[in-house]
């Protein structure tokens, strides 16, 4: 399938749900579905890094609380449209995981991962101690009641976080198409021998972190508007994280659906846990199911697909 | 006579106090057959890793086709014609056997300047290298279905690819039979008679004997021989090191 086919398809199975959404009256859906969709934009971004070239980045929430955080700045700057401080977010997120890039990516495995945990860290520090975005008392983002052609101001945040996750999966799977996937996958497999068979790794890693930050930065521009009070221990919550790492993994991490599925299947089940159970229950829930999946599904729920239809192939 | 089209000038290398490479001189003429010779340890891969850019030397030029390439990333000195097949067959793991011949197409062929190849003419290229090392049936498979000859013929169909103008193949029939390195040096003659300068590092005698025009011996990170084939190995200095006083 072209990409173009594909972009027309996402594009109408965004606007699919989009039509089925005029349909619901109750807000907490909403809500809900923000969530979910954050988490489909944050899977898909962490993959195009994590899953893609094999770097494992830990620091999810430091790009998504940064996005949140140019919000908040801006915000208190000068009030622009949420698209375009998505934009502003995903300038500033896209920017730090260039540098984050230049500074640690010539370290590998285990080493890199630790790096951006400790970017976390600090980014973290930073801002709770700076006061003109609130600092450690956090901020508050009042929404208008109602935007005008959709109703309430949540189904227009459910709208826009739609149309990210939506461009955030073209994209992902654009690239897995693309001498640029190739790149990618030669990265995860041997960097040695794909500088010798011409890859400029290093050009390709830092494209693969400011893409991926980017796009996190992009799905935490939104947030303060969804919390209305935004702190740094919640935007940075080491729960975006762990999230972001292991719905990829219960998915599978080599094709673009892994992620969504991941998302949908991990977020949705932590949205019914949160309002049947308990809400501290949420990460539970996923580390029970990562130790699950590692042992009895290491490719994720692709991987576990296609094995199978593989077999079913071979008689 | 023409400029060498490789030129390596008082190159050193040493990992902490063990000199590795100690002032190596040495050049390759374009065309040439180049055996690389010497003991386990005596510098061979450093050597290799130097020109190739894998490490860097603290001392030392290296002139490839008339350029200093000593400050060129690895992906850039492929890009101007020096390929390399790995001593322990490197395989991109997830990719098909076809796919780890399409990355140097993609990223060295048509990095270069004039207009890149079109998606048929790629496809086309990856089914003529797998022809031309026997792997066509393997297109589809990954490397891990492959035998350990097989990977070996991918790691050099993979440097075929990026159409080098140097390749050096570092130790492409350790471990092969008597009928599978007379492939392979057929292979490399082919290559040679298709006009690719080649530097051959070797153990099997038989099989550097037969195709150099040249030998040259590193013994404990110094150049000690360099010259014609047969009288390099009478040379006494270089029985010393292979047999002992």
């Amino acid at each position: 399938m072209r990409t173009r086919t594909f972009l027309v398809l996402a594009v109408g199975v965004g606007l699919l749900i989009f039509g089925a959404s005029r349909f619901v009256h109750n807000e907490y859906y909403f809500f809900a579905s923000y969530v979910v969709l954050q988490y489909v934009v944050l899977a898909t971004a962490w993959n195009i890094l994590g899953g893609y070239t094999g770097y494992v980045n830990f620091g999810t929430a430091a790009f998504f609380a940064l996005g949140a955080y140019s919000t908040v700045a801006i915000n208190k700057l000068y009030p622009i449209p949420i698209p375009a401080l998505m934009i502003v977010g995903g300038a500033v997120s896209g920017i730090v995981g260039l540098g984050m890039g230049y500074l640690t990516l010539r370290l590998r495995g285990a080493f890199f991962s630790i790096a951006t945990l400790a970017l976390a860290v600090v980014l973290q520090t930073l801002i709770t101690n700076w006061d003109y975005v609130g600092g450690s008392r956090g901020a508050y983002t009042i929404p208008p009641m109602k935007v005008p052609l959709i109703g309430p101001y949540i189904e227009y945040l459910f709208v826009i976080m739609l149309g990210l996750a939506v461009i955030a999966v073209v994209i992902a799977r654009a690239i897995e198409h693309s001498r640029l996937g190739f790149g990618f996958a030669t990265i995860r497999d041997d960097e040695l021998a794909a500088e010798a068979s011409g890859v400029p790794t290093l050009r390709l890693k830092l494209i693969a972190t400011s893409l991926s930050g980017a796009l996190m930065g992009m799905a935490g521009a939104p947030l303060p508007y969804y919390v209305t009070y935004l702190d740094p221990a919640s935007g940075f919550s080491l729960a975006y994280a762990v999230n972001s790492i292991a719905m990829p993994l219960i998915g599978g991490t080599t094709v673009w659906l892994g992620p969504v599925i991941g998302a949908l299947f991990l977020g949705t089940i932590q949205q019914v846990a949160t309002v049947t159970i308990s809400s501290a229950l949420n990460l539970l829930i996923v580390g029970l199911l990562l130790v699950g999946f590692v042992i009895v599904a290491p490719n994720g729920i692709v991987g576990l697909v296609q094995a199978r239809l593989r077999r079913r192939g071979q008689p | 006579m023409s400029a060498p089209l490789l030129r390596v000038e008082d190159l050193s290398k040493r990992f902490g106090g063990f000199v590795a490479l100690d002032t190596i001189n040495l050049q390759v003429q374009t065309g040439e057959r180049v055996g690389l010779i010497g003991p386990n340890g005596s510098g061979k891969s450093t050597l290799v890793n130097c020109l190739c850019g894998v490490l860097r030397p603290e001392t030392g030029k290296v002139h490839f086709d008339g350029k200093p390439i000593e400050a060129l990333p690895p992906h850039a000195r492929t890009r101007l014609g020096i390929a390399r097949s790995f001593q322990l067959p490197r395989p991109f793991a997830s990719l098909s056997v076809a796919d780890n011949l399409r990355v140097p197409l993609l990223y060295t062929v048509n990095a270069r300047p004039g207009p890149p190849l079109a998606p048929e003419q790629l496809d086309a290229r990856c089914a003529e290298l797998l022809q031309l090392v026997g792997l066509a049936d393997k297109a589809t498979h990954l490397p891990r279905d492959l035998t350990q000859v097989e990977m070996r013929k991918l790691e050099l169909a993979r440097a075929m690819a990026a159409e080098p103008k140097l390749l050096i193949a570092d130790e492409a029939m350790a471990g092969l039979s008597h009928a599978e390195v007379d492939d392979i040096l057929a292979l490399l003659i082919r290559l040679n008679e298709a006009g690719i300068t080649i530097v051959l590092i070797e153990h099997i005698m038989r099989a550097v004997m037969g195709f150099s025009q040249r030998l040259i011996v590193l013994v404990a990170g110094r150049k000690i021989a360099d010259g014609d084939p047969q009288e390099v190995v009478r040379n006494p200095e270089v029985e010393r090191a292979y047999l002992g006083e």
